[in-house]
């Protein structure tokens, strides 16, 4: 007779791995499929054992410019993410070791750009973009990323930095540190673990980035999300190959996602939630 | 405080506040302007004021209107569903038990996946009428498969955009329950409340301050809901699932009609800023700034 204790556990953990499987069921069925010769991979009756092949790799390395964009979408998210983080630090610092009375105001109007409808301004930016030469450039997208970024990622260091104790800076100030100094030799080494995780979620949020990306670029300056999308019907491109293609976009956000999963909470909830 | 620093101060809040400032207002106010001309990228040459032309042609238009329902029907779904299960979920994955951690991982696996390969997952390889898994499933027990965008349309984009942001739902509640100080818990169970009294009495308050950021964080991102309509029903059957996003990209981008674009545009940025008020309020309260 097995324990009631031990029965619950066995009784929830036959649950929460029915919930995870299904609830990553299509993933899995991509990544699989990506691993089928293209016969197998779009039967009717759905294959789960099959002989791996490694094909569809091949091809898609062999045949589209698949590395073309992703170079796209690592320039525009790393890009981003710096020039985001550049604007960021120093209004972050001061809003969090020297506030004043609009430092609230001024959090809550930031995140308040964010409410902003991309589509409501999409005419204009295509515009502006237009005449000055920035449609379909990767300058043009990463700008965007870095001002879409900005809010979440204000937010995030502000909650990190708060957390750093006010006395360690304070003594340097009395030592005669300039406030620049302050930032550059003591918070920045001190938030480092905050100021990661700020950058891999803004790295996720460029990375899967659709709207814009979408809209204002074509061929040259595509990044990732749109090369996918132009295979919305699947005759250019075979199951398969697809889905290699799919899985190659998805992998390294995946990996970088779970891996800042604790902090992404406090950063998407602006600290709300702990 | 001195001079000096008031000035420093300002100088290093600068950057972040002016390009947020340009980034908000310019494109607004350009918007504003061309809801009041006549501007079609196709026809150069017809330009001028329109007074409230596109306003008229735009607002009795009635795919105007479907836009609006049915951006409203995606996020209330979206959320009901997402905080909903959501809610549960976060109970189940605080358990005990055997793999939890990797069990979590894959939960979360579908808020990293970038939304045009999650649209393309589920319409070729999930919803596919003759290829899609459900199909399979649906024909191994004897019913007919059907053609989900084409049958029901809104309801397939609200199935695909419920799975990406069920994760992130599980994942904002999960660490909410976990900060749960477990001694009101026992404290619960030992003058006899039950594990439902306990959930609806001590748990869900507690939750409550988790559910409005996370209500208003997905409202955000739900509003401007694109790639899964652009890659899987391309906003069709006629209107059925089109939302103000692809409303708005149909008219600027497919119709190069710039004048209906931008009146489109302010009624998303109405819409958004209704809701906004209310959210911003309830959030701010909820936290210590």
């Amino acid at each position: 007779m097995l324990s009631k204790k031990l029965r619950w556990k066995l009784l929830m953990t036959a649950l929460g791995w029915a919930v995870a499987l299904v609830i990553a069921f299509p993933v899995c069925w991509l990544v699989l499929t990506s691993f089928k010769s293209e016969t197998e991979a779009i039967s009717r009756i759905p294959h789960l054992f099959f002989h791996a092949t490694l094909e569809s790799y091949i091809v898609v390395q062999e045949r589209t410019t698949y590395f073309h964009f992703a170079w796209n979408s690592v320039v525009v998210a790393i890009g981003s993410t710096i020039l985001a983080l550049a604007a960021a630090i120093p209004c972050s610092y001061a809003m969090a070791f020297m506030p004043t009375k609009r430092t609230r105001d001024t959090l809550l109007w930031m995140l308040s750009t964010k409410m902003m409808p991309s589509v409501g301004v999409l005419v204009p930016i295509y515009l502006i973009y237009r005449e000055t030469d920035l449609l379909d450039t990767r300058t043009g997208l990463l700008l965007i990323n870095a001002l879409l970024n900005l809010p979440i990622v204000v937010w995030m260091l502000y909650t990190f930095f708060k957390e750093v104790p006010r006395e360690v800076l304070e003594a340097a100030r009395m030592d005669g540190a300039s406030p620049l100094r302050e930032l550059y030799d003591l918070l920045l080494p001190l938030a480092m673990p905050g100021i990661v995780s700020t950058s891999l979620l803004a790295i996720i949020l460029a990375w899967n980035e659709a709207f814009w990306s979408l809209t204002l670029t074509a061929a040259k300056a595509a990044p990732l999300t749109a090369f996918i999308a132009s295979f919305s019907s699947p005759e250019g491109l075979f199951y398969s190959k697809l889905s290699a293609a799919s899985t190659m976009a998805i992998a390294p956000i995946v990996i970088l996602g779970w891996l800042s999963q604790k902090q992404l909470v406090r950063g998407l909830t602006f600290g709300a939630v702990k | 405080m001195s001079r000096r620093e008031t000035l420093s101060r300002s100088a290093l809040k600068l950057p972040a506040i002016v390009s947020l400032f340009i980034w908000s207002v310019i494109p607004l106010l350009m918007t504003l302007w061309f809801s009041f001309r006549r501007y079609n990228l196709m026809e150069p040459d017809r330009t001028g004021f329109d007074g409230f032309g596109n306003y008229r042609y735009l607002l009795s238009d009635p795919s105007l209107a479907m836009a609006i329902g049915n951006t409203v029907l995606l996020v209330a779904s979206v959320l009901v569903i997402t905080v909903g299960l959501g809610t549960l979920l976060a109970v189940l994955y605080d358990q005990v038990f055997f793999g939890r951690g990797i069990a979590r991982v894959l939960v979360l696996a579908p808020f990293f996946i970038m939304p045009t390969v999650s649209a393309l997952i589920w319409k070729n390889m999930m919803m596919h009428p003759d290829y899609g898994f459900i199909a399979f499933l649906m024909r191994s027990v004897g019913l007919k498969p059907i053609d989900w965008f084409a049958v029901a349309p809104l309801t397939s984009i609200i199935i695909i955009v419920s799975w990406q942001w069920l994760p992130f739902a599980v994942l904002t509640l999960l660490t909410s329950v976990q900060s749960l100080d477990s001694e009101r818990k026992e404290a619960a169970r030992m003058d006899g409340a039950g594990p439902v009294a306990i959930f609806r009495y001590i748990l869900l308050p507690h939750l409550g301050r988790a559910i409005s950021a996370t209500v208003m964080i997905e409202t955000i991102f739900l509003l401007g809901i694109f790639a899964e309509i652009y890659v899987t029903t391309s906003g069709g059957p006629g209107f059925a699932s089109t939302n103000l996003s692809f409303l708005i990209y149909r008219y600027a981008l497919l119709e190069y009609d710039v004048g209906g674009a931008s009146v489109a545009g302010l009624v998303a940025i109405v819409l958004a800023n209704i809701l906004a008020f209310f959210l911003m309020r309830s959030f701010a309260r909820n936290l210590d700034l």
